[in-house]
């Protein structure tokens, strides 16, 4: 269980450990003052390893010398790294402990606390002080005449300490912290009964008036009413910092043993003590204490009848002790925990129980989909993560396919009893024209399904009019579109505007790697009046589409969306008002510029192309057609596409896998490796790592994917921001171009205006150069795996096999990258860590059309015909310019010492004018493959 | 008391320049100061003149002396280096405190050695500005690290034991950092950081003298750290980004990282500095690691192609060499930044910025 509070917000929330606090560990107080120094060592170690993001230490105690205390224990844990690795929090009463204990610490810590009780001038010289020391500072709600108790009196203290601290001394209010006391409530005393309010209000004004400023504070005082009451004080601190939390507080000083998890209170526990910190009832006192006075008294009872008192459905004793609930609970955690092991047994038991579940139909929307509601919910509380609601979905299919003959059977018994499940509502959805991505799309669906929508997933590359055609024929109540290349966006605006005219009124929703909110708000909402709604990813889109499809909240929710895009358009024009472009030719005399008589160009060894391919007996496929695109070869030495090609194997293509991006694909965020340790999706990507290795390996075994690759390498020059290709070095004849586009943004001076081209040796400089080109593919064999696992409903693998012929051509093209510096000459010294390869730290680089530095979808053919990309490959380019299969990637490789990635950005009409020109294509041709970069 | 060896420009005014020439270009720093003084030969008399003659302790050897004793070496080192492209030159007070000093019986003359040290350097740079006139020239007062250090036990035995106090070693910096100030250094360079506490200890000490002193007395605070080897961390634990966060307080001039590695090593340090601090960066790192014998093989040629790239990759604002490195690397790590632009400032979002070994920030 983790030990962070229930709340989504968690993920920036300090837990401050309190057991090295004499005050509040007697363990503690007990080793210190017995001088068992290991055993204090010991407990602050303790405290680190179980999440503590910071240590609170305090000695203040009569008996002990707190100076000399304070340092030799700071000395000491300055000696453990795994302790002194957190920042630290000295605590005390006395200002010389504070001020000794700062002199002890190399890190930042927090000094807690100094406050208003000694007078401004105290308040300040210590603030002072601090900021000397380099210190954060907790601040009392505490002033000359005391402790604040109410919400205003707390307000107006920490207002007051702010307004000094940030005006008077230039104390940065980053650096402030304030601790509006958490006072003990529920004591009998009438006037306690609303300090937990007053706390959260406080909170909640102080972050909304004091800019940067935090909140803390000790949790434990609240409930020192209950002290010996473990149970109810764990409620009370859990309950208190689930609210105290959503009203801003930043850390807090808890006992990490002491925290549960909110919503897993027993729900009759939580109301009294919600009660109790909500001051919801005069009663609300009485009823805690005799309720705990209850649970204690139970609590008692159970442990003299032992083990055969009833089972506590909270604290299983195993692992399977879940297998002894009930057939719903059962069912409902193997939904939770994604366990597919005995879901058949158990959707068989709650089946044969006629007389509960009459209808196979009722336990889907029973207990199953009451599991899957659960997991939608912490998926959207980010509680749970998407590999697991995937796994999740696993068992509600498998449950589902076991009950789909039952329920054919009862169909056909009862030909007009209309039997089918009443879906939620019905979607379609499908990736636009022209893409043939569709992982995230996937994922969608089975989120979507999983809720108990109707999904009819139209698949790949699916034209406007067979979207809208199903739509109506299923009477769909939502459209989705997805799209990951950039002229996907295109076609999703005239998919919108054929909307429109059609008539249709159901709301569109889009979603895919390269859309925005940004882009549906100014190019797509426009031309579609009824509602387009940009999500962003899945975990959105369950609660995206049940407001769409709520009478109540669906007019609310559009008038928001459409209010959101207006702000959205209202800025786009704003930020393209104020930052004008350079025109192309100023933009053209800041490029980057180079001594072209000593910039290494090195000779690569062979000119032409070289194809590379794995065996699984696919090599003869290279050979036979490349005829008719003989005449475009760059040179004689690559005219032979019936070469054997080169051996590849899917081995040596694993070594190159970049993983980070594996995990954004499942949506898991965070850098690989450190994600697999990461304190809240660590577990989960563990898991999904493993599982992906498993497949892997199998994918490698069997030979399941055929990897090909073709890299050529050309004689170049640079004639402005084009390359021309030579058939041989005196230059007699061109063989082909590549057209690039430059950065046309104001830059700060002494930045230039990149563009590729830039890195090749112009034709000017009396120098030949080299550039080099590619087209990989690791998809041969994906599509057909995930249809192997998609046929026996499991979407995590077919999901799965997809991403992972995504990670493998990377690697592939990362590998001919590697070849390709080896060929140049440089990469055979380059002496690199396979780490240092992924994260790109060689020489050169090798940017891929569509992408940032070469935006321009319609370079591919032009590359695809110098490499004979299709005969040699597979890879074939769809209308929109998108690589079939989807896991390829193709693309220029630059040697320049220099050369780098960079953005374009965006383009003026007297680039994209110039650009056509240059192309040969027409100005609005270029316009429409260029849209989402044009300025104008 | 030594009066200070230059009058105008005021400091007001050479603060300015400063920070012009920072906003202007990647400035250029000299080189080492220990392997240039080497190649002079120097014997203990050469360390002793006239004034430490009949010293009770040897001082071969002690080369912050020199500024006493043989001003005429030190000032030529700073004058080469100037003529070999440095913009700013630290003064010989790498060890010029009375800690430091004591070593050699020598902290009776701390404040005389620093206000020396100055001078020399000072003589070079107006000597430099009059050969390139319109070009202004700059001098840091090198406040170095300690031999005893606040964060560590010099006793395995016992972890919490201190070879020296806190108050100890802001008094040991008060006193060099208020002679420096008097010399009129135009910056104070805190360098070659491998104990975190120690250089806390001298920025609480410049603090503590510039409040004394008012604000008209603040000249800019430089800080380097030292990262000691491949852990990527330094000597007292603590990661780059955990020092950042720990120094930050100060509001420094700039920040960087020199001494223990060659550039290379330095490289993913420098990146991920260039991308934390809200300051200028800097970078002066030796001429390699040491080779079997004491010296460093880096060449020139060597150097300034990796700060060169550091340069190109809008890390930087100011490099330079530490150990092994001589005016033929100032004048090519010149050559190769020359007419770079320099790292621009990031807009750094404000943020609770905690460490220990490790930074912790909280948004």
């Amino acid at each position: 269980m983790s030990s962070s509070p229930a709340n989504s917000a968690a993920s920036t929330f300090l837990v401050i450990g309190e057991r090295t606090n004499i005050t509040g560990s007697p363990k503690f107080a007990k080793a210190l003052k017995a001088g068992e120094w290991d055993a204090c060592v010991a407990i602050a170690r303790q405290q680190v390893e179980s999440g503590a993001n910071v240590i609170d230490i305090n000695v203040d105690e009569a008996l002990i010398d707190g100076e000399a205390t304070m340092v030799k224990f700071l000395n000491l844990i300055a000696a453990e790294p795994e302790i002194c690795r957190v920042p630290v929090m000295l605590d005390s009463s006395k200002w010389t402990v504070l001020e000794k204990g700062l002199q002890c610490l190399q890190g930042k810590g927090i000094v807690n606390s100094i406050s208003l009780k000694d007078g401004e001038a105290e308040f300040l010289r210590r603030a002072k002080l601090i900021m000397r020391y380099g210190a954060a500072a907790v601040v009392m709600a505490f002033d000359e005449q005391g402790q604040a108790a109410t919400r205003d009196e707390k307000v107006r203290i920490c207002t007051r300490a702010y307004n000094l601290l940030t005006q008077k001394i230039g104390f940065p209010p980053e650096d402030i912290i304030f601790d509006p006391n958490i006072l003990t409530v529920a004591t009998g005393i009438e006037e306690h009964n609303n300090y937990a309010v007053d706390f959260f209000e406080a909170t909640r004004l102080i972050k909304q008036t004091l800019p940067h400023a935090k909140v803390s504070g000790g949790v434990s005082n609240v409930s020192f009413s209950f002290r010996g009451n473990n149970p109810v004080r764990e409620a009370m601190h859990t309950a208190f910092l689930y609210h105290a939390i959503r009203e801003g507080m930043d850390m807090a000083i808890v006992n990490a043993g002491m925290l549960g998890v909110y919503q897993e209170i027993a729900p009759d526990l939580l109301e009294k003590v919600e009660d109790v910190l909500l001051n919801r009832r005069p009663d609300s006192t009485e009823r805690l204490v005799t309720f705990a006075d209850e649970l204690k008294a139970k609590e008692a009872a159970e442990k003299a009848a032992g083990a055969g008192g009833p089972a506590v459905a909270a604290q299983p004793s195993a692992a399977d002790a879940w297998r002894k609930l009930s057939v719903e609970e059962r069912l409902s955690h193997a939904l939770v925990k994604g366990i597919d092991q005995f879901v058949e047994a158990d959707t068989e038991e709650a089946r044969a129980n006629t007389a509960k579940y009459p209808r196979p139909l009722n336990i889907i929307e029973g207990p199953l989909m009451d599991g899957m509601r659960i997991v939608g919910d912490l998926f959207g509380a980010g509680k749970m993560f998407l590999p697991q609601v995937v796994k999740s979905a696993r068992v509600m299919k498998k449950s589902v396919a076991y009950l789909t003959p039952f329920m054919e059977e009862e169909k056909r018994l009862h030909i007009a009893g209309g039997g089918t499940a009443k879906p939620n509502g019905r979607i379609v959805m499908a990736t636009v024209k022209g893409d043939v991505h569709d992982i995230g799309k996937n994922i969608v669906g089975v989120v979507l399904a999983c809720n108990n929508y109707e999904v009819t997933d139209l698949g790949v590359m699916v034209p406007a009019e067979k979207i809208l055609a199903t739509a109506k024929e299923k009477q769909a109540d939502v459209i989705g579109l997805s799209g990951l290349i950039t002229p996907s966006l295109d076609e999703m605006v005239s998919v919108a505007r054929e909307m429109t005219r059609q008539g249709f009124t159901v709301p569109l929703l889009i979603g895919g790697a390269t859309t925005s909110p940004a882009h549906t708000a100014v190019k797509i909402a426009p031309e579609y009046a009824p509602g387009v709604i940009h999500v962003l990813d899945a975990s959105r889109v369950v609660n995206v589409v049940s407001a769409l499809l709520s009478a109540d909240q669906k007019s609310k929710f559009l008038a928001e969306t459409v209010e959101k895009q207006e702000r959205q358009r209202t800025e786009f024009a704003d930020r393209r008002n104020k930052r004008p472009l350079l025109p192309l030719a100023e933009a053209r005399a800041r490029r980057q510029t180079f001594d072209w008589s000593t910039v290494d160009i090195p000779r690569p060894e062979f000119l032409g192309t070289r194809v590379f391919a794995t065996d699984a007996g696919h090599g003869s496929e290279v050979m036979g057609h490349g005829s008719d695109s003989a005449t475009h070869h760059p040179s004689p030495i690559a005219h032979h596409p019936s070469a054997i090609p080169h051996p590849l194997t899917l081995d040596a293509i694993v070594e190159f896998i970049d993983w980070g991006p594996f995990f954004s694909a499942w949506e898991l965020h965070g850098r690989y490796p450190d994600i697999l340790t990461d304190a809240v999706v660590g577990t989960e990507a563990t898991k999904l790592f493993a599982d992906a290795q498993k497949l892997l390996a199998r994918i490698v075994a069997e030979k399941r994917y055929t990897a090909k690759a073709v890299i050529a390498f050309w004689l170049a020059n640079a004639v402005g921001d084009s390359i021309e290709l030579y058939a041989d070095e005196a230059r007699s004849r061109v063989i082909g171009h590549f057209h690039h586009l430059r950065q046309q943004q104001e830059k700060p001076a002494g930045q230039f205006n990149h563009c590729l081209a830039d890195y090749i040796a112009p034709r000017d400089s009396g120098r030949i150069d080299y550039v080099g080109g590619f087209a990989v593919t690791a998809g041969h064999g994906v599509e057909a795996l995930a249809a192997e696992f998609k046929a026996a409903n499991d979407d995590y693998n077919a999901i799965m096999a997809q991403a992972l012929g995504d990670r493998l051509a990377e690697a592939l093209a990362e590998l001919m990258h590697k070849k390709v510096r080896d060929f140049s000459g440089y990469g055979k010294t380059e002496n690199l860590a396979m780490k240092d390869i992924i994260r790109e730290k060689y020489r050169g680089i090798r940017p891929a059309p569509g992408y940032p530095a070469c935006p321009d979808h319609t370079e591919k053919p032009a590359l695809f015909a110098l490499l004979d990309a299709t005969t040699a490959t597979g890879i074939t380019l769809t209308e929109s310019n998108a690589m079939s299969p989807a896991s390829s990637v193709s693309g220029l490789y630059f040697s320049h010492p220099e050369s780098k990635y960079f953005a374009v950005g965006k383009l003026g009409k007297d680039q994209v004018a110039d650009y056509a020109a240059r192309k040969g294509m027409t100005v609005a041709d270029a316009e429409k493959w260029l849209g989402p970069y044009l300025d104008y | 008391m030594t009066q200070p060896a230059h009058q105008p420009p005021g400091p007001a005014d050479a603060q300015d320049a400063f920070r012009r020439l920072f906003a202007s270009k990647i400035v250029v720093l000299d080189g080492a100061m220990g392997s240039m003084i080497q190649t002079y030969k120097l014997g203990e008399a050469d360390f002793r003149g006239e004034r430490f003659k009949s010293h009770p302790h040897d001082l071969q050897g002690n080369n912050d002396l020199l500024s006493i004793t043989r001003p005429d070496v030190i000032e030529q080192i700073h004058a080469d280096y100037f003529a070999a492209g440095a913009d700013l030159v630290e003064t010989n007070t790498f060890s010029s405190t009375s800690i430091g000093m004591a070593d050699y019986q020598c902290e009776p003359f701390v404040r005389d050695i620093n206000l020396a040290a100055v001078a020399c350097a000072r003589r070079a740079a107006l000597a430099a500005e009059a050969a390139t006139p319109g070009r202004r020239r700059f001098v840091a007062g090198a406040i170095g690290p300690l031999n005893r250090t606040l964060s560590m036990s010099p006793d395995v035995n016992r972890p919490d034991y201190r070879a020296v106090t806190w108050d100890q070693v802001v008094g040991a910096y008060t006193e060099q950092i208020e002679a420096l100030l008097d010399g009129g250094v135009d910056a104070l360079l805190v360098e070659t950081i491998f104990d975190t506490l120690n250089s806390k200890a001298a920025l609480f000490a410049i603090e503590q003298v510039f409040d004394q002193r008012g604000d008209a007395a603040r000249v800019p605070v430089m800080i380097s750290v030292t990262i000691t080897d491949a852990s990527g961390r330094t000597l007292s634990g603590q990661t780059i980004g955990a020092f950042y966060a720990s120094i930050a307080h100060a509001q420094p001039f700039s920040v960087g990282i020199n001494c223990a590695l060659g550039g290379a090593a330095m490289r993913p340090y420098v990146e991920e500095l260039s991308r934390l601090a809200g300051c200028y960066t800097t970078c002066y790192p030796n001429a390699g690691l040491p080779n079997a014998f004491g010296g460093y093989d880096e060449s020139p040629a060597d150097m300034a192609q990796v700060l060169g790239e550091f340069a190109a990759n809008g890390w930087l604002n100011m490099v330079g060499g530490c150990c092994g490195s001589t005016p033929p690397h100032i004048a090519a790590i010149a050559q190769a930044v020359k007419g770079r632009a320099p790292r621009m400032l990031p807009q750094a979002a404000r943020a609770l910025r905690l460490s220990g070994l490790e930074p912790l920030a909280v948004a």
